[in-house]
């Protein structure tokens, strides 16, 4: 318990200096507020503009959790049918690197064409981009089982259903986690790029992402930092939650998900 | 077809098997167990040992020949046999007791049938004080008792055993060869058990088959003839050491050739 306080406190101090030193850079250097807003003056965009920054970060939240869910039901399901065979394998594989590498920002015009302007836009748009690390993690947890375990199986006539839901998913799952882990930072991602394209117009409508094109096309410096603040939060709370998930699913019986004790 | 005692238990007749591209990795067995044997396999390695237990438990088919188990082939049955895999391979996902009872779910048994049965083999192998632990948090030691009590739920008559004790101490390991003798004087399964030890297969065996590689084919047959139970005290005895050399003996000639 206190070495966690004494953790907590150093990672205080650390964001602590980093402002001083903001600041101090400031200050030095004569930085004009249009270049560099002091910290000061962030967060006092932050308190004036509250109302209209937690709407944005809700609809950017709600974009890219959309995406992340719909990208882990569709990851799963895909990666199941990729353990079924090496050749299904082979022939599909292509494609999730396809989906990995292709520029979104180019083809975020044309998913425009396909879906109205908008939220559910921009949720295909964080789907789109986090769906092939969840694909990849999740079939090399199910097609990594111990040959003699699906050999067990076999000893006691297991059915294939029964080899997928009682060894290859749970065997799958800290691997699903790893791929979620990086799914949801690219969700987020993935939605706030989105919303340069897609985002809704209307005013007081738009996620982080068309906020923050507004702002600093308005030279907005202070309220675009506070915006990309928000961005950093939502990103640090997605992956929260991820971890969160994963402790709570396998602190029980998995190594990852240990207690570091001597750190 | 029930398994009288006068029926033999495995038929091995001209049993050759190749992997792939040809490699023959067992160039024709002819062996014949009997109900309530314990037949161990030793040899060098690449002479087709665990090849023989994949063949008995019908994981990998035979490329020539035929292999029956209670008449039977062995696909038809696995039923009656349970397989000990060198690793404990235990589910970590799983507490120590819901390892145990794995083979009964997958078979359907009836969840009363099944609570009963796991509450006395967790009891039988002395795990029923971490029967709601993690295997990560055992033992080797402890990790194999639940590999074995988890083969012996379903109630085998055949037991298949591929170095199950390899990994652990000697300490370790004594004491569980002592024990697998006392499960198998209490429930009388027919045991085949693969080997490098060759006071392993001494002590635990009636017969003891002699392996000699390139391909695998049988060297030598040594009958096991000291009485049971047979206790740690037996290998001190001079039974014992004559036999180990034996057995010795028969391997280093497999190996010459």
């Amino acid at each position: 318990m206190r070495k966690r306080l004494i953790a907590v406190a150093n990672a205080l101090a650390v964001f602590g200096a980093l402002l001083l030193l903001w600041q101090l850079v400031i200050w030095i250097f004569q930085v004009q507020p249009y270049m560099l807003p002091s910290p000061w003056a962030v967060a006092k965009a932050v308190s004036k503009r509250f109302p209209s920054l937690m709407t944005s970060l809700a609809i950017t939240g709600e974009e890219a959790l959309g995406g992340l869910i719909a990208s882990v039901i569709v990851g799963v399901l895909v990666a199941l049918l990729f353990a079924q065979s090496g050749w299904v394998r082979k022939m599909l594989y292509p494609y999730t690197i396809l989906l990995q590498t292709v520029p979104i920002i180019a083809i975020a015009p044309m998913i425009l064409s396909w879906v109205h302007a908008g939220g559910p836009a921009v949720t295909l748009i964080a789907f789109i981009i986090s769906l092939a690390p969840v694909i990849a993690n999740t079939t090399q947890g199910l097609i990594s089982v111990d040959e003699n375990l699906v050999n067990l199986f076999l000893m006691h006539n297991a059915s294939p259903a029964q080899v997928v839901l009682k060894l290859r998913l749970p065997h799958a799952v800290p691997s699903l986690f790893v791929g979620m882990r990086i799914a949801s930072g690219i969700a987020v991602i993935g939605a706030l790029t989105g919303e340069l394209f897609a985002g809704s117009s209307q005013v007081g409508q738009g996620g982080l992402g068309y906020s923050i094109l507004y702002a600093s096309s308005q030279n907005q410096t202070d309220y675009t930092f506070a915006l990309v603040l928000a961005t950093v939060v939502l990103g640090f709370s997605f992956l929260f939650v991820v971890m969160f998930l994963e402790w709570q699913f396998l602190h029980r019986w998995h190594e990852s998900a240990l207690v570091p004790e001597n750190q | 077809m029930s398994a009288a005692s006068a029926v033999p238990q495995i038929e091995f007749d001209a049993v050759v098997k190749s992997y792939g591209t040809g490699r023959l990795v067992l160039g024709g067995i002819d062996l014949t167990i009997q109900k309530g044997e314990f037949v161990s396999f030793i040899g060098p390695s690449g002479c087709g040992k665990s090849t023989v237990l994949k063949l008995i438990s019908g994981l990998t088919p035979a490329s020539g020949g035929s292999i029956r188990i209670d008449g039977m082939t062995p696909k038809d049955a696995r039923e009656s046999i349970s397989f000990i895999f060198q690793d404990a391979t235990l589910l970590p996902w799983r507490t120590v007791r819901e390892n145990v009872g794995l083979g009964l779910e997958l078979e359907h048994a009836a969840a009363e049938i099944r609570k009963k049965t796991t509450a006395a083999l967790l009891d039988l192998v002395g795990l029923d004080d971490v029967a709601a632990a993690y295997p990560r948090e055992l033992s080797g030691g402890m990790k194999m008792r639940a590999s074995i009590a988890r083969a012996l739920a379903t109630s085998p008559r055949l037991l298949l055993m591929d170095e199950p004790f390899a990994a652990l101490d000697e300490m370790s390991r004594d004491r569980l060869n002592e024990e697998l003798l006392r499960l198998r004087a209490e429930q009388k399964w027919t045991a085949v058990f693969v080997t490098h030890s060759v006071a392993e297969a001494v002590f635990l065996s009636t017969r003891i088959i002699v392996l000699k590689p390139n391909p695998g084919r049988i060297h030598a047959i040594v009958p096991v003839d000291l009485p049971f139970p047979r206790t740690a005290e037996l290998h001190e005895s001079p039974e014992f050491e004559k036999l180990v050399m034996q057995v010795s003996h028969s391997l280093r000639e497999a190996l010459k050739r």
